[in-house]
C-alpha cells in the first residue's frame, strides 16, 4: 500500500492517532513494573534477604560463643568476619536465582509470554530487560545484605581472632563481589527459565550447576579436578566473594571474568531459543 | 488489513495451516470458521508473530507484524489460551503491555471501562472466571486503539449479556472502518455478527465468500413434498424456473422454484394428494457442515447414544 493511501485513509478512521513506539526503554519500565507486581518477588526477594542476614549472623553469634566458651568448632577456626557474615549467600543465591527462573519460565507457564511477546514482537528486547531488571534488583538486595550483615556480624565477633573492620584490605572488595554474585546469578536464573522455558526445568537447572556439580567433581581423576574445578560457575563465583585465595582457586577478578562468561553463555542461549523457537 | 500468501506451517509430518491465501478487509467483520483442529489458532498465531510460518508470509497493514513500531496499535488480538500471570491484577496486566508502547493510563482506565472490569481490576486475575478472562483479554486487545482487532474464539465462556456485548462491539468497531477477523467454530454465532467468512478445514481454504453467497450456493430453499402420485405432480408443477428432484419409486419429491403455498395450490386444482408439504430452509449450519464434512478431524460417534436408548 503506498503511503498516498494511507494518509488519505487516515481521517476516516480515527483523526488524531496518538503516535505509540516501543521502545527499550519503555521495555525496561515494562519489566520493572511486572517485577514488582507480583507478590512473589517481594516474597522471594525478603526470603534471599532474610537468609543472607540471618544466617550471616548466626554464624557470627555461634563462633563468638565458641570462643567464649573455648570449645571453638572446627569448622571454625580460621573463620574471619567476611567468611561469617557471607555465609548465608549460598541459601541467599537460591532465593535469588530461582526468583530470576521464575520471572522469565513463569511467563511460559502461565502463559503471558505470549501478551509479552505480542506487545514486543521483536523479542529480544524483552530478554535484556528482564536480565537488566532483576540482575539490578538482585545486585542491591546483595550489597544490602553483605553490607548489613558485616557491619552487624562485626559488632559481635569484636574482639575475637575473626575481627576485621571495612578498611582491612580486601573486606570491601569481598563484600562487593558478594553483591556481584548474587546480582549475576539472578541473571543465570533469569537466563536458564527462559532457556528452559519451564519453572521444574530452570531451577533443577540452576541447583545442578551452583551446587551439585561441584561435589561430582571430586569422581574425576584429580589432576583434572584441579585443571576444571576453579573455572566451574560456583567456584569462579566463590573466588569472587572469598577473602583468602591459593593456587586451587582463581583470582577475584579472575573468578569474575569466569563467572562473566558463564552469565554470557547462559544469556546467549537464552536469546537463540527465544529468536528461534514459536511460543 | 490482513494479508495472508500461501501461509504454511507444519509441525513435523503434520500439517496445520496448508497454503492458506486470503485477505480480511477493514470496514467489515471477517469470520474464521472451521471446526476444531482447522488451524485457525496457528493462523492467528502467526499472524502476530508467535509462530513462524513454515513457509509463505502474512501481512498486517503492508508489513510483517514484528516490523511495526507499535505492533499493539496496529493489530489487537486476543488468544484462544490465557496469556496472563494469575497473580497480577487485571490493572498491572494491562499497565505492563501499556508501558511497553508509551501509552497512558488513561486509556488503561478506559478500556477496563469498556470490558466492564472496573469492580475487579485491582483483584488477582487469577481469581477470575472464565468471561472475566475473555474480558481481560479483549480489554487488552483494545489497549493500543488498533486498525485491526483479532479475536479467537471471543465468546467462549460468556454469559449471554457478555455475548451481546461482543457482538456489538465488534459491529461497532468495523463501522469505525477497522478490520476485525473473529474465529469460531460456530456458524451460528458468526452468521449473527459476521458479513465475509473465511472457512477453513485441515489447514486448507474451503470458502471465501459471503454470508449470503453461503446459503445461496447451499441450495438456497427448497420445499418437500410427498404425494400419493408424484409422476403427475412433476408434470403439474413443471415450469420455468422450477426444478423437481426425487428418486424413481419414492414419493418425496424435492422442489425448489415454488412456495410451498403454490405447490399445495397447484396439487388441489388438480385433485392431488399430499400427505406432507414443508419449507426447507437451509440453515446456515447445515451449508457450514456440507463444506467442512469431509475436513472435520475429530469425528464423533452417535452409535453408543442409540444403543443406550434402546436399551431404556
Amino acid at each position: 500500500m503506498s503511503t498516498l493511501t494511507a494518509t488519505a485513509e487516515e481521517p476516516r478512521t480515527t483523526p488524531a492517532r496518538p503516535a505509540y513506539r516501543v521502545t527499550g526503554r519503555r521495555v525496561l519500565a515494562s519489566e520493572w513494573a511486572k517485577l514488582w507486581s507480583l507478590r512473589s518477588t517481594w516474597i522471594t526477594l525478603g526470603l534471599g534477604l532474610l537468609f543472607l542476614v540471618a544466617f550471616g549472623l548466626i554464624a557470627a553469634s555461634r563462633y563468638k560463643s565458641g570462643i567464649d566458651s573455648g570449645n571453638l568448632d572446627s569448622d571454625f577456626a580460621d573463620s574471619t568476619t567476611v567468611s561469617l557474615s557471607l555465609f548465608g549467600t549460598n541459601f541467599a543465591q537460591l532465593a535469588l536465582g530461582v526468583l530470576g527462573v521464575l520471572i522469565t519460565a513463569g511467563e511460559y507457564s502461565t502463559g503471558m509470554i505470549r501478551s509479552t511477546l505480542a506487545a514486543v514482537p521483536r523479542r529480544l528486547p524483552v530478554l535484556w530487560s528482564k536480565a537488566a531488571v532483576f540482575g539490578l534488583v538482585a545486585l542491591v538486595v546483595g550489597m544490602l545484605g553483605a553490607f548489613v550483615t558485616f557491619l552487624i556480624g562485626s559488632g559481635i565477633v569484636s574482639g575475637t581472632p575473626a575481627a576485621m573492620s571495612l578498611s582491612h584490605a580486601g573486606v570491601l572488595r569481598s563484600l562487593l563481589g558478594a553483591g556481584l554474585y548474587l546480582g549475576l546469578v539472578g541473571v543465570i536464573g533469569a537466563a536458564l527459565g527462559a532457556l528452559l522455558r519451564s519453572v521444574a526445568g530452570g531451577i533443577s537447572v540452576l541447583v545442578a550447576t551452583l551446587m551439585l556439580i561441584p561435589g561430582l567433581i571430586s569422581l574425576l581423576p584429580s589432576s583434572w579436578q584441579n585443571d576444571i574445578s576453579p573455572y566451574l560457575p560456583s567456584n569462579a563465583g566463590e573466588a569472587m566473594f572469598a577473602l583468602t585465595h591459593d593456587s586451587t582457586t582463581l583470582s577475584p577478578g579472575a573468578g569474575l571474568l569466569v563467572f562473566l562468561c558463564w552469565t554470557v553463555l547462559a544469556l546467549g542461549g537464552a536469546a537463540y531459543r527465544l529468536v528461534r523457537s514459536d511460543v | 488489513m490482513i494479508d495472508a500468501r500461501q501461509l504454511t506451517k507444519r509441525y513435523g509430518e503434520k500439517t496445520a495451516v496448508d497454503g492458506l491465501d486470503f485477505v480480511v478487509k477493514p470496514g467489515t467483520v471477517t469470520g474464521f470458521l472451521g471446526p476444531n483442529g482447522a488451524g485457525k489458532s496457528t493462523t492467528m498465531r502467526m499472524i502476530v508473530g508467535l509462530d513462524a510460518p513454515t513457509s509463505g508470509s502474512v501481512t498486517v497493514n503492508g508489513h510483517h507484524y514484528a516490523r511495526h513500531q507499535a505492533p499493539l496499535q496496529e493489530v489487537g488480538a486476543l488468544l484462544e489460551a490465557k496469556s496472563i500471570h494469575p497473580g497480577r491484577s487485571a490493572y498491572n496486566h494491562l499497565r505492563a503491555l501499556a508501558l511497553t508502547h508509551g501509552i497512558p493510563g488513561r486509556r488503561v482506565d478506559e478500556v477496563i471501562d469498556l470490558a466492564g472490569l472496573g469492580s475487579v481490576a485491582k483483584k488477582r486475575a487469577g481469581a477470575f472466571s472464565l468471561g472475566m478472562g475473555q474480558r481481560l483479554g479483549i480489554a487488552a486487545a483494545l489497549l493500543g486503539d488498533p486498525q485491526t482487532v483479532m479475536l479467537d474464539e471471543p465468546v467462549n465462556g460468556l454469559d449471554p449479556e457478555g455475548v451481546l456485548w461482543i457482538r456489538n462491539l465488534l459491529k461497532g468497531l468495523a463501522d469505525e472502518g477497522r478490520t476485525v477477523f473473529v474465529s469460531s467454530h460456530l456458524m451460528s454465532e458468526m452468521a449473527l455478527v459476521a458479513d465475509h467468512l473465511i472457512i477453513v478445514g485441515r489447514g486448507r481454504l474451503l470458502a471465501d465468500t459471503t454470508v449470503a453467497e453461503l446459503i445461496r450456493e447451499a441450495g438456497g430453499d427448497a420445499v418437500k413434498v410427498v404425494t400419493q402420485d408424484p409422476a403427475r405432480l412433476r408434470d403439474v408443477l413443471a415450469g420455468p424456473g422450477v426444478e423437481v428432484t426425487g428418486r424413481i419409486g419414492s414419493e418425496e419429491l424435492q422442489v425448489t422454484g415454488l412456495t410451498a403455498r403454490e405447490i399445495g395450490l397447484k396439487a388441489a386444482e388438480r385433485g392431488i394428494a399430499l400427505f406432507e408439504l414443508s419449507a426447507r430452509t437451509v440453515s446456515l449450519e447445515e451449508a457450514f457442515m456440507d463444506l467442512t464434512r469431509d475436513a472435520v478431524e475429530y469425528h464423533g460417534s452417535t452409535a453408543g447414544i442409540e444403543t443406550l436408548g434402546r436399551l431404556a
